[in-house]
């Protein structure tokens, strides 16, 4: 199975709770990692990740938000999941 | 669908924290919007908690003889209980009983009681000893398994497969063992409760899935729907789940029956590895204790089972709702005496508390 589809396939409440039909695992995300995901979900890169988090909420010019959405996507990885940037920040 | 007043019997009703399918098989009935009979519960002791289940609506419970008493006892059995309360359909749901149930399979149709229920060739094909010709027959992968009559095979069997792995009993049972003597301890525990041969399998690391499926008999599936467990009692059984939709699950469920032409309930045990491989771990020849998460997440395969069992033609059944979860109770049902007394010295009506 296009393991990309299995993202889209995720069952996301608007409270942030996960469920994934195909395994019955169920994960809680916050505000800013349900704006991540969804965002991963449509294909997106690191970089266009961290876009839709600075278009969605206030970011602190002293935050890195690049190392934030690198680890957001390294803890998909972990988790099994598809995610861009395989490589590493 | 079937419009006639039924009585359907069904087997199985103890329901402790390792429970037998009855129950659950008698929920889904009473919740198919077409079923609108009587339901007869067959037990083996007078306190099997489900004949005291209210909420279940039995009309009538009966004791019958263990397995272990022989087909002789149980037909003589039946042909007193039918004889009190006409049986249309009845649902056997243990392991252990379902030799004695396929051996009287003819004699019961004659007297307008069908059943739909495996061959007995089905039923051993699916034995844990056979494991892998069924895999191969079914082009499922299965992990490597031994029959054992031997205890001390157990102190030689690394080479074929390794420690740690699953001692298994030939009906129930199942115990991680992790070196030989902890193997030893299980396979007597094991003999003593089930019987030789034990069954040493192979231990994979990975996530258990189990299918409640229905096969029609001639190689098609009329359902089944997936499961993962979500919390386990300290006997390992399932305590909690939720369906879920992995089309692997559904697709190993379809082979197992084209293989195999079985016809009847069953539960398909699978084993999910890390590295994505699926390997069928155990074929239970009946419904599992949770079969109603079938019925509540829209497939109610009992019902399937008894309009299968009467010949209806069945329309297909719909879709299941994946991420519908059951999570099990544990309460103290209020009896009577003159329920356990009318239990132990005859059978159980409760007709009689419909009438106006």
């Amino acid at each position: 199975m296009d393991p990309l589809q299995r993202l889209r396939d995720l069952a996301v409440s608007e409270s942030g709770f996960v469920f994934d039909p195909y395994s019955g695992q169920t994960y809680s995300l916050n505000p800013s990692g349900q704006v991540a995901l969804e965002a991963v979900r449509r294909g997106e890169g690191p970089e266009a990740v961290a876009e839709a988090l600075r278009l969605r909420f206030e970011v602190d010019p002293g935050q890195d938000l690049a190392r934030d959405v690198a680890e957001f996507l390294r803890a998909l990885r972990e988790q099994g999941w598809p995610a861009p940037g395989a490589e590493g920040p | 669908m079937s419009t006639r007043p039924l009585t359907v019997a069904v087997t199985g009703l103890n329901a402790t924290d390792n429970p037998a399918p009855g129950v659950g098989v008698i929920r889904s009935l009473r919740d198919a919007p077409g079923f609108r009979g009587r339901i007869v519960g067959l037990a083996y002791d007078a306190l099997d908690s489900g004949l005291y289940a209210r909420d279940i609506g039995l009309d009538a419970g009966w004791l019958i003889p263990y397995p272990s008493q022989g087909v002789e006892a149980l037909r003589e059995r039946l042909r007193f209980i039918h004889a009190a309360r006409p049986i249309d359909v009845l649902v056997p749901t243990l392991d252990s009983e379902l030799p004695g149930f396929i051996e009287l399979e003819p004699e019961l149709r004659e007297w307008g009681i069908r059943m739909f229920l495996p061959t007995r060739e089905q039923l051993e094909l699916r034995q844990k000893s056979r494991l892998a010709d069924l895999g191969a027959r079914a082009g499922l992968e299965v992990p490597a398994s031994k029959a054992l009559s031997d205890v001390s095979e157990l102190y030689r069997i690394q080479a074929e497969i390794p420690y740690p792995l699953m001692v298994k009993g030939v009906f129930y049972g199942a115990v991680l063992a992790r070196s030989p003597d902890e193997a030893a301890a299980a396979f007597h525990a094991t003999a003593a409760r089930w019987g030789l041969p034990v069954i040493a399998q192979r231990w994979h690391a990975g996530e258990e899935y189990d299918v409640v499926a229905v096969g029609d008999g001639r190689g098609g599936m009329v359902g089944a729907v997936p499961m993962k467990k979500l919390l386990l009692s300290d006997k390992g059984k399932g305590w909690a789940g939720v369906a879920v939709r992995d089309p692997n699950l559904l697709e190993a469920a379809r082979r197992f029956f084209a293989a195999t032409s079985w016809r009847g309930p069953c539960e398909l045990e699978i084993l999910r590895t890390a590295e994505g491989r699926y390997l069928l771990i155990e074929v239970n020849p009946r419904f599992p204790a949770w079969s109603y998460l079938a019925a509540g997440a829209g497939q109610n395969l009992p019902w399937a089972v008894v309009q299968l069992a009467l010949g209806d033609s069945l329309a297909p059944l719909p879709d299941f709702r994946a991420g519908t979860l059951f999570v099990r109770i544990s309460l103290d049902q209020i009896a009577t005496l003159a329920e356990l007394q009318a239990l132990t010295t005859g059978g159980l009506s409760r007709l009689e508390e419909h009438l106006p």
